[in-house]
């Protein structure tokens, strides 16, 4: 199926006018406004299966091209174009807005309709992260996403919000600044911002150094890797239900994305030499990440943490390839530990979103996230305790869930680069299970623990529909990874061509 | 057909467990008990089919589960003898145990999700089984543990369940970890997750080393398997991972029966018999499995002996003949191996839902000081559980016998390390089992009624439900390995499943002298065992019959023993107060330290501060904060921008 119209431009602009209209709509009409939200966002939806089904698996070679001149005076171009690394995060990111903003219909009472469009127009500028193929653009995209996410958080979030927003600020910031940096660099050696072009530039090892560090700072902030991951459960905590929905689902993606189309192609042998700080953190989670979840007592913080944790195995396999070719002198491998870091971005979204959403559901109902507030809510919630379970077996790995596929795919890519760095994620394994299901038998299991606990009520349809179709992707994708993994392969081949070669 | 096999229980677990509302406890106990009983009509007809009619066996894929890398990973079956002789097992208790919960969990609010659970079990049980790759191995092997977990946690609030639940699902995580490397070492090596391709690559692979440390290789073999063996620790229960399986017994008695008896904890034995192609590779593996099984079975019995929980003393039994199944595996004796699992999975799973069918009848009291004499109040549930234990402690003629006494045999012909320490255990531990097995069937049914009144009063035998399971349990129990001894261990039936290398073929030699199981009953007069098993059921009757004061003298004699024993050697202790508590120290001082101090507190702030000094002026505008810093960052970038814009 060829399509013959601007999909991406659509996909980009029609949630961002969606969302101004809706804002325009405004409070006194909530009723047209929720209406209209939903209806734009899954328009999204509804145009993404398109995007899915006409995309060429065979081709590495960007899609759905569109092409013009943007910033004459800066070469600057309105250029937009996705391959296999991309797709799969613009489905992610118009399925899960769909759901957020389904799951805040009722719960939101402050300025619903601003709420809304502000996810809409979020969910605009991201898909135009995803399709960004000039530089300059992809920055634009990069830091405007930023701005409603700290609404969300300054205007819905909870006690701490300013002081989380502030830390989320300040973080991003400071690595952002030093990307466009980088850029600028860049397009003054080559005289334009298209990613192509930087792909192609060579450069000296000290200029590599430099970029990769920058590039770097703006990643492994986003990811977040160790140690510059203080932001993240601090931001959840205090973020809406549906803010730390997107922020775990997409927005930590934007990290392993960068590497992916930054760092890897156009530094090289940068990331090449410098391998061993990305991979050295990335097991540093695991294990450290690991343990500081064990002890958390508020439930969003556990999560969060986990979300590092389930993060480091992103990055482990985004660099491992580097080690392999080092160990065993040949590239087999490296497109299963990227691979795996792709399906592990793409599961990770959907059930760390299930999980946050959970924990929105018990919040929603009353109004605590202290893990020692609850207990027995299966007795009270059957029918929400058994979606819980299942998210939090899918968090924990479990064959048959999104979550064991990409963790199986990096340790077998892992193994091959070094015994041990196979043995250090595989941790894991423990780890993971050990503070999910701690979660589990403190809230979900037991007797009931108080009062609260026996007065709660089941999920009502509209959850009930949230947390099924997650259930049924996070299952899809555990039971029948092909579909996902034949979109990337072709184009995850050719970045390993790329971050192979060498530039110097 | 083999599709079928598998679905019948899955499409079945779906039905009662999401519209269990719906179809009431009658419709979910009819549609799982259909659903497995078309799973075992199926398994038997194949089984018939690869043993007596001559088919060959199947291997083939039923769909690509993904492709990467060139690595193709795929769900397929692979049925030979071996998978057909598990397939009828697995389904046949499987059957037994969901008739018998009709009358065990009739009273129980979780009717549905009980049979939900339990046929997801089978079906988990059976990919597990019929998998002919690494992958669906796994996926099989983490299935039956998940739904073990929430079969222990069944009854979710009791405390000590969800607690059980949750140590023996991490428990079998860490033998899962090793299990994952395992694989993950395969694939390194193979580039295959498929049996057959892996396999025939087995001698490339032990060609291999891993240099795991600066300048020191290891034989990829023996890595391979040693990782995953730790896999079948877990799952098998094996020293130091069996602490989970006691604890298991907080869930209701037939997943007991039929997950932690007959078929889940023995994955770990069927795991190691399928990879045998790599174990006889690898001698050392081998002598650490011999010595890991050995220590199993005879100090897991020795538990046995001082626990007064019915339920306990079975689970250190499975624990303690699992250690037999493993010693089997680790003098290369795989098929005794698996003969001794199958007569097993028969007679325990008899003792668990003969123990459950007592526990009704006691109103489920547990403990055996309460019992005794229930033999006139409860025939059919005495006759079956002596008959499961004559089967268990060896008794001439019956099943267990013939797979002990040949594993025995087996041990003492094998040369390899550790082969005289494990003969020493296996023999010691014919005495042991013959001691705790007899002590719970006197404590329980013998002797003078220590129950209260009202106890007495309403004791009866259990409904048709749990005697026939029974009954249908006691039969193979008797008569299995007189069938199956001849075939199974000499005749040839697991050729091509299993590979032995010629030099350890253990039951090889001991083929050339069988002539028969009479004869083979006969020789066994002149072994040690049999006496041994004599010498440990009259220990059992003098003590606990004739001299009910005796135990008690001798546990004052040997206290310090007593409590070894009684702690159960101090594994949950370190397990508690070591491992757990010091991963929760540990995390809580990166939590602290690291994070909150060290990153959030000097770093972080520290700068957060800064800013917040230099915008003093920005400040005490209090609501405006955040937009401010949207603002300025847009007018940042469009300040850098129109300053490129000018420049260039």
């Amino acid at each position: 199926m060829q399509i013959s119209w601007p999909i991406l431009s659509v996909l980009t602009w029609l949630p961002i006018l969606s969302g101004v209209l809706v804002m325009l709509v405004g409070e006194r009409q909530v009723g047209v406004a929720r209406w209209l939200a939903l209806l734009s966002s899954l328009a999204a939806l509804a145009i993404s299966v398109p995007l899915w089904l006409s995309f060429d698996t065979a081709s590495a070679a960007l899609q759905f091209v569109e092409r013009v001149a943007w910033i004459p005076g800066l070469h600057a171009e309105y250029y937009l174009g996705i391959d296999g690394i991309a797709l799969p995060l613009i489905v992610l990111t118009t399925f899960s807005t769909v759901l957020v903003i389904i799951a805040g219909w009722t719960v939101i009472e402050k300025r619903p309709s601003q709420y809304f469009a502000s996810f809409l127009i979020m969910e605009g500028l991201m898909v135009g992260v995803f399709s960004a193929a000039d530089g300059l653009l992809f920055y634009v995209f990069w830091e405007a996403m930023l701005i409603p996410m700290f609404i969300i958080i300054g205007v819905w979030g909870g006690v701490r919000r300013v002081y989380a927003t502030i830390k989320f600020f300040l973080y991003t910031f400071l690595g952002s600044v030093l990307m466009l940096v980088a850029l600028v660099y860049m397009y003054l050696k080559t005289g334009s911002y298209e990613l192509a072009a930087f792909y192609r530039l060579p450069l000296t090892m000290p200029e590599q150094t430099l970029i990769f560090l920058s590039f770097f700072a703006a990643f492994a902030v986003k990811v977040p890797m160790v140690p510059v991951h203080t932001w993240l459960p601090d931001a959840h905590v205090e973020a809406p239900t549906g803010g730390s929905v997107i922020l775990a689902a997409i927005m930590l993606k934007m990290g392993g994305y960068g590497f992916l189309r930054f760092s890897l192609p156009i530094t090289p042998d940068a990331s090449r030499s410098l391998d061993w700080l990305v991979i050295g953190l990335s097991l540093i989670g695991v294990v450290y990440i690991g343990l500081v979840a064990l002890v958390q007592q508020d439930m969003k913080k556990l999560i969060a943490y986990s979300s590092i944790a389930h993060m480091g195995f992103v990055t482990l396999g985004c660099f491992v390839g580097y080690e392999i070719v080092a160990s065993t002198g040949s590239v087999q491998g490296a497109t299963l530990g990227l691979s795996g870091a792709m399906v592990q971005m793409i599961s990770h979204g959907l059930v760390s979103g299930a999980l946050f959403l959970c924990v929105g559901v018990l919040y929603d109902r009353l109004h605590t996230r202290q893990i020692s507030a609850y207990g027995g809510v299966i007795n009270a919630m059957p029918i929400f305790g058994a979606f819980m379970v299942l998210f939090c077996m899918a968090n924990a790995g479990l064959p048959g869930t999104s979550g064991f596929v990409g963790e199986f795919m990096v340790i077998l890519a892992a193994f091959r680069a070094n015994f041990w760095f196979a043995f250090v994620a595989a941790t894991t394994l423990i780890l993971g299970a050990a503070y999910t299901l701690w979660l589990v038998k403190r809230v979900v299991f037991g007797e009931v623990g108080n009062d609260g606990v026996a007065s709660l009520k089941d999920v009502n349809g509209r959850e009930f529909l949230v947390l099924g179709v997650l259930a049924v992707a996070v299952l899809a994708v555990g039971v029948y990874p092909k579909p996902l993994t034949d979109v990337l392969e072709p184009s995850l081949k050719h970045l390993v061509s790329l971050m192979m070669l060498s530039k110097t | 057909m083999y599709i079928a096999v598998v679905l019948a229980p899955l499409i079945a677990s779906i039905l009662a467990g999401l519209l269990g509302r719906v179809i009431g406890r009658v419709g979910a106990h009819s549609v799982t008990i259909l659903g497995v009983a078309v799973s075992f009509v199926l398994s038997a007809l194949i089984f018939k089919g690869q043993a007596f009619d001559g088919q060959p066996p199947f291997n083939g894929a039923v769909y690509t589960w993904l492709v990467s890398d060139g690595i193709t990973m795929q769900i397929g079956f692979l049925i030979d003898h071996l998978t057909t002789l598990m397939m009828v097992v697995v389904t046949f208790v499987s059957l037994m145990v969901h008739i018998y919960t009709i009358g065990y969990m009739h009273d129980d609010p979780g009717y549905q999700r009980f049979f939900a659970y339990i046929s997801l079990f089978t079906f988990a049980m059976l990919m597990l089984v019929m998998s002919n790759n690494f992958l669906q191995l796994f996926f099989g092997w983490e299935a039956v543990g998940l739904v073990s977990y929430l079969l222990i946690g069944f009854w979710y609030t009791r405390p000590t369940a969800i607690f059980a639940n949750m140590k023996a699902f991490l428990v079998n995580r860490v033998g899962d970890f090793g299990f994952v490397l395992g694989i993950a070492g395969i694939v390194y090596l193979t580039g295959s997750l498929d049996y057959q391709t892996v396999f025939g690559m087995k001698q490339a692979m032990a060609q291999h080393s891993f240099a795991l440390f600066e300048g020191q290789p290891f034989n990829a073999m023996t890595v391979i398997c040693i990782c995953l063996f730790i896999g079948a620790m877990g799952k098998s229960a094996q020293v130091p991972l069996h602490v989970w399986l006691p604890d298991s017994m907080e869930g209701p008695t037939p997943i007991s029966a039929l997950i932690h008896a007959a078929t889940m904890v023995t994955a770990g034995i069927f795991m190691v018999a399928r990879m045998s192609p790599l174990f006889e590779l690898s001698d050392t593996a081998r002598s650490f499995v011999l010595i890991i099984g050995a220590t199993t079975a005879l100090f897991m019995g020795f538990l046995g002996i001082v626990n007064n929980d019915i339920k306990r003393v079975v689970a250190y039994s499975t624990l303690s003949q699992l250690g037999y199944m493993t010693v089997a595996l680790g003098v290369s004796a795989y098929g005794a191996g698996i003969f001794h699992l199958m007569t097993h999975a028969f007679f325990k799973a008899l003792l668990f839902l003969a123990a459950g069918s007592v526990i009704m009848a006691m109103h489920h009291e547990q403990d055996m000081r309460q019992m005794g004499g229930l033999r006139k109040y409860l025939p059919i549930t005495y006759a079956t559980s002596l008959i499961g234990s004559l089967a268990l402690i060896g008794f001439p003629g019956f099943s267990g016998f013939f797979s002990k006494d040949a594993l025995i045999e087996a041990v003492g012909e094998s040369h390899l390390n550790g082969a005289g320490y494990a003969y020493f255990c296996v023999l010691a531990g014919v005495f042991v089992t013959a001691l705790y097995s007899f002590r719970m069937i006197f404590m329980t049914f013998h002797g003078p009624e220590r129950m209260d009144q009202h106890t007495r009063e309403h004791l009866h035998e259990s409904p048709w439900v749990v005697t026939v399971p029974l009954i249908l349990l006691a039969i193979p129990s008797v008569l299995i390995g007189w069938v199956t001894v001849g075939p199974l261990l000499f005749g040839g039936y697991f050729d091509g499943a299993i590979v032995v290398a010629p030099e350890h073929d253990v039951l090889k030699e001991m083929g050339a002298n069988f002539e028969g199981p009479v004869q083979f009953i006969l020789e066994a007069f002149r072994a040690p065992a049999l006496y041994l098993a004599a010498a440990g059921v009259l220990s059992a009757y003098v003590l606990y019959l004739v001299k009910p004061e005796m135990p008690a003298k001798i546990r004052a004699r040997v206290e310090p023993l007593y409590r070894v024993l009684d702690n159960k050697y101090g594994f949950d202790w370190f397990n508690e107060h070591v491992i757990a508590a010091g991963s929760r120290s540990l995390g809580k001082l990166f939590w602290t330290i690291g994070d909150e101090t060290l990153i959030d507190g000097a770093l972080v702030n520290g700068s957060a501060r800064a800013v917040e000094w230099t915008s003093a002026l920005v400040r005490h505008v209090q609501s405006g904060y955040l937009y401010h810093y949207a603002f300025a960052m847009i007018m940042g970038l469009a300040a850098l921008l129109a300053y490129l814009l000018f420049h260039t």
